[in-house]
């Protein structure tokens, strides 16, 4: 049942992400894209099944069966993703900042809406 | 001594002294020309050491492997007729390099012009020796590419800007047809080996593909040579340096369409559709041309018309579907790139020494300059066809070919001896229109320079043309024969007609056609020459249509409409593009979903279906709410937003451990934190929004739009939500994640698989993605060194005021404390899970990360002040070390023959230790901990950095 509470999760920060992606201001799409992170990682993370108690570590000597392990692949996958995510968390906060002092708003287009 | 591998020399050695050019001063005008002399003498000089192999009707050739896996090879191959180009290409580009010595005045970028004549050369010599078609096309742009360059040299002349547009353009296109048509014809042969195509002819006329393929290389061929009915850029081409004329127009590039059609000559000759393309084209384009060349007052203008008519004349011999006609057309590409290229010349020494190239401006220079007048009127003449001269020999045969052709339409044939005999005196006119109008009549008057004889260098160069002319005109088998029978006997092989080259045939009909053109055309200028002494600027009895204007105007159309698309489809701003892109990606989604249907799993396998856990589900509770709350207020409360979004981190760190996932754990929680620092340090920049209550309408008026975008994140939400349900309920199919756990041990040598894919498996992409780290870090920096602040930002934050840097220090003596001592701790803790990392959690990722934060936890305890006095902080130089190291380790496997990044597991053994098993992915381990320690403090520090800038700008205020 636990994949359903994740499915949700990742539902729920996924809209989250998504909704503050399409508004006008660059605060609220930085943490869109951050929302949007988190759920892609953890919809990456769970395409390897969700498993307790298995973490992905082989003793010395020979191999265990990997069906009783988690997946190590999106782990691997993920964990790369992470650190970049925050790179270009970091890269877009700073976009914005100098955006925000050339263009005088924080609206994306560097200029306030017309309508 | 003259074996293949000269070929490549051959085709190097202008690029080279191209590449050369660039090394000289803008104004080193002789040191240029020298160089480009001898380079261009130096390819003439082994041309001619070929003669003797390629006139035994050998062909050289020398391959190399281009992309063998699509069976291409960048092949040279020299035979006769390739030859016969060769020597052309090379012979009068000397001269002409030659001649430019002189014309191209000292004030011009000189280095500039001769490098892009020569890399011009390099591909003329390309396409003439091109063994391979696809490589021949490749050449054949290139030459549109450079000519582009050239024919644009004086760039500050918007006609000249113009002309160079429309070559490329026009000629461009023309490239891209004959790349199709050279595909389709790939596709009939099964090679594009030139040897291959050429013996195939049968297999490729009789081909349903051959129509469309013929056609799209005739149309190829018909742009390069200024064809009827794209013929309209080659005047507009003019306004190139006359010496870029002198050869691209008449010897060199303009010739290449006519080469192609007779290098493939024998693969698409012979049918009654080639004949009605090639032929029909050629022949209006020689009456055209010759017909509107007479009317021009431009001397550069008249010959330009003249090439395209003299071209056409070429074409339709090539039409014929003749062998004898095809032997004319090749021995009147030698003539005419000879008597054109000296006209041209002259033209140009004309222009310069005069200062007008206006035939109702010149007149009487025979007296001022007259060496230079008897070369110009002999090339004339020679263009007119007058008895003695190369020009009348290949005319002869023209009009020997034009009485016997038969072809599908009988009227045709009966009218062409009369159609070549008017265009032979349209000839003989503006050839008389050439000669009298510049050098015959009274003294000039009101020229802006007093005329003279050129140097005596600039003259050689036509005086050997001309000279040329005249021999071949009287003795040809003496002269030119040997070369003739070599490029003919290239192209038509066993299929060599026997042909006469003679000065006297006899009296027969030929003779008396000749005749009838030089007295028409005498006559023709007689009686026109009223209106052309009136100076009107237009072409009778021809609908006023310039094919320049109409191309003009379609380019402009072609822009307005993309403009008027851009503006109806475009847009600058952002949310609508985002929409867009979301609702694209949901509806690609939704079309699998509705074609497949949707349902869980069954859960028939246990392991894929966990309990319910009710804890998760309340945590989760928490994290959802966290992430709904944190979109609400990122609007107008930045700050609650970062920390309820932090929150939702944490829940998705917390899911991680619980489902046996220790390392991303590890990595999610640093992440936020340093996240949350990297948010609180910008946010200081972004002046506070205040929350306001929009006007009602305004309200309403957004409504639909925001209903758009929460049905957009809906969809999304619920769509990602349903797959990821999905496929977590389904048994996993088996991937290569066995791979990997079957060998973490036994080959990467580590118990913590994650990690060993990270380094060891995957050590590449791992590599690959530090360096976006890096690369992003060094952006961000680079950013932030020009960074303005928005205005309102740029004062220290209201809560300073009451609270100095020396209160905050005084509030933090007792954590500060605390903190300076947890540093050493920090370290080694970072030390531990870095060793450790191959084992059991952690690894560079995250102890770079550690050690990073360590370093943020004294920034905040001491301040940037006090902690870079006490303490080098060097972020770039963690960076580079740690992509140095990462890639050095890789790049060790080399020393020891084995591929980038192959791992190597050593054992130590150390006193008092025991044995140490290191690993060779330590090394790269650690590279990956320094850069990711680097990259972040230098994201976070350069930010902390600008509030002391702020502060030092205030004070300076």
């Amino acid at each position: 049942m636990s994949e359903l509470v994740v499915a949700l999760a990742i539902g729920v920060l996924a809209g989250c992400g998504t909704w503050l992606l399409l508004r006008p201001r660059t605060f609220q799409v930085v943490m869109g894209l951050s929302l949007l992170s988190y759920a892609v990682n953890l919809f990456i993370f769970c395409m390897g099944g969700l498993r307790s108690h298995a973490a992905p570590f082989v003793p010395a000597g020979p191999p265990p069966d990997p069906a009783l392990l988690a997946d190590p692949l999106p782990q691997a996958l993920v964990l790369t993703a992470i650190v970049i995510s925050f790179a270009m968390t970091a890269l877009l906060v700073i976009v914005l900042l100098a955006a925000r002092g050339l263009s005088g708003t924080d609206h994306v287009d560097g200029r306030e809406d017309e309508r | 001594m003259f074996g293949s591998s000269l070929l490549p020399l051959l085709v190097a050695l202008p690029i080279a002294g191209a590449a050369g050019a660039l090394f000289f001063r803008v104004n080193a005008r002789n040191a240029e020309a020298w160089l480009a002399g001898t380079c261009s003498l130096a390819a003439l000089a082994i041309v001619l050491g070929f003669f003797p192999q390629v006139s035994q009707g050998a062909v050289v050739g020398v391959d190399f492997d281009w992309m063998p896996a699509l069976g291409l090879s960048f092949s040279l191959r020299m035979d006769g007729f390739a030859w016969m180009f060769a020597l052309m290409v090379t012979g009068i580009g000397f001269l002409v390099v030659l001649y430019a010595r002189y014309y191209m005045s000292a004030r011009d970028p000189v280095p500039r012009f001769f490098a892009l004549f020569l890399a011009f050369m390099a591909c003329m010599l390309g396409v003439v020796l091109a063994g391979n078609l696809i490589e021949l096309v490749l050449f054949w742009e290139l030459t549109s590419l450079v000519s582009f360059l050239l024919i644009g040299y004086w760039h500050h002349n918007p006609a000249a800007r113009r002309g160079a547009r429309m070559a490329l353009i026009v000629t461009s296109s023309g490239g891209l047809a004959l790349l199709a048509g050279v595909l389709l014809l790939g596709r009939i042969v099964g090679s594009y080996d030139l040897d291959s195509v050429l013996a195939s002819g049968d297999l490729i006329r009789s081909s349903p593909l051959y129509l469309p393929a013929m056609i799209l290389i005739v149309i190829g061929a018909l742009t390069k040579s200024a064809q009827f009915p794209f013929h309209f850029w080659l005047p507009h081409a003019m306004a190139a340096p006359t010496p870029v004329s002198a050869y691209l127009h008449s010897a060199a590039m303009v010739k290449l369409g006519v080469f192609l059609l007779a290098r493939l000559w024998p693969a698409l000759a012979g049918t009654d559709a080639w004949m009605a393309t090639v032929g029909l084209a050629g022949l209006v384009t020689f009456v055209l041309g010759a017909f509107i060349a007479i009317f021009q007052h431009d001397l550069k203008g008249l010959l330009a018309y003249s090439t395209i008519s003299h071209l056409g004349l070429i074409t339709v011999l090539l039409g014929l579907n003749s062998s004898l006609a095809t032997v004319a057309a090749i021995f009147h590409m030698l003539n005419h790139a000879t008597f054109k290229a000296s006209l041209f010349m002259a033209a140009g020494i004309v222009d310069h020494e005069t200062g007008t190239r206006d035939i109702r401006r010149l007149s009487g220079l025979f007296g001022f300059m007259p060496i230079t007048a008897t070369a110009a009127i002999v090339a004339a003449s020679a263009m007119a066809g007058v008895p003695l001269l190369n020009g009348f020999l290949s005319k002869e045969m023209f009009f020997a070919e034009a009485l016997g052709v038969s072809g599908p339409l009988p009227f045709l044939d009966r009218a062409l001896p009369w159609v070549a005999l008017g265009a032979g005196a349209f000839g003989v006119a503006y050839s008389l229109r050439f000669i009298i109008g510049a050098f015959f009549g009274p003294a000039p008057a009101g020229l802006p320079r007093t005329p003279h004889e050129p140097p005596r260098w600039m003259r050689f160069p036509i005086e050997l043309l001309v000279l040329i002319c005249v021999v071949v005109g009287v003795v040809p088998n003496l002269t030119v024969r040997p070369l003739l029978d070599t490029a003919v006997h290239a192209v038509l092989g066993a299929a060599t007609p026997s042909y006469e080259l003679a000065l006297w045939h006899g009296f027969n009909i030929p003779l008396a056609m000749s005749a009838g053109a030089l007295v028409g055309g005498i006559a023709l200028y007689r009686v026109l020459s009223w209106r052309l002494a009136s100076g009107v600027d237009r072409v009778p009895l021809l609908p006023p249509v310039d094919g320049g204007i109409v191309f003009e105007r379609t380019l402009d159309a072609a822009r307005r409409g993309a403009r008027r698309l851009e503006g109806w489809a475009g847009t600058r701003r952002l949310q609508p593009q985002l929409r867009w892109i979301v609702a694209v990606a949901v509806a690609a989604a939704a079309v699998s979903f509705l074609h497949h249907g949707w349902w869980p799993g069954s859960g028939a396998q246990p392991l894929r279906a966990t309990a319910y856990d009710s804890m998760f589900a309340l945590t989760w509770l928490i994290g959802g709410s966290c992430a709904v709350a944190a979109a609400i207020a990122a609007k107008f409360h930045r700050l609650a937003a970062v920390v309820l979004a932090g929150g939702a981190g944490l829940v998705t760190c917390i899911t991680f451990v619980w489902f046996s996932a220790p390392d991303l754990a590890l990595t999610q929680l640093l992440v936020e934190i340093v996240t949350t620092v990297l948010l609180l340090l910008g946010l200081r920049w972004l002046p506070k929004r205040v929350p306001f209550a929009p006007a009602r309408s305004g309200a309403l008026a957004a409504l639909p739009r925001r209903g758009m975008d929460f049905a957009l994140a809906a969809a999304v939400g619920g769509g990602l939500a349903a797959l990821a349900h999905a496929s977590m309920t389904r048994p996993l199919a088996d991937s290569i994640s066995r791979f990997f756990v079957e060998r973490a041990y036994s080959e990467g040598g580590g118990t913590n698989v994650v990690n060993v894919i990270l380094v060891d498996f995957r050590g590449f992409d791992t590599l690959g993605e530090i360096t976006v780290l890096a690369v992003a870090g060094v952006a961000l920096y680079s950013l932030l060194r020009r960074f303005r602040p928005s205005p309102e930002s740029a004062a220290p934050p209201s809560q300073q005021h009451r609270h100095t840097p020396a209160d905050a220090a005084n509030d933090l003596r007792v954590p500060g404390v605390i903190m300076r001592l947890m540093f050493p701790v920090t370290a080694v803790l970072a030390l531990y899970l870095l060793l450790r990392g191959h084992d059991l959690p952690g690894g560079g990722f995250v102890a770079g990360l550690t050690l990073a934060i360590g370093f943020i936890v004294q920034y905040m305890a001491g301040g940037t002040r006090w902690l870079e006095a006490r303490f080098d902080v060097r972020p770039i130089r963690w960076m580079a070390f740690g992509l140095l190291l990462a890639a050095a380790t890789g790049a060790g496997a080399w020393l020891f023959g084995y591929p980038f990044l192959t791992s190597h597991v050593l054992h130590l053994f150390l006193p008092g230790l025991g044995e140490l098993e290191l690993p060779s992915v330590f090394l790269f381990d650690a590279g990956v901990f320094a850069l990711v320690l680097g990259a972040t403090l230098l994201m976070l520090v350069a930010l902390a950095h600008q509030s002391l800038r702020g502060d030092r700008q205030q004070r300076n205020l």
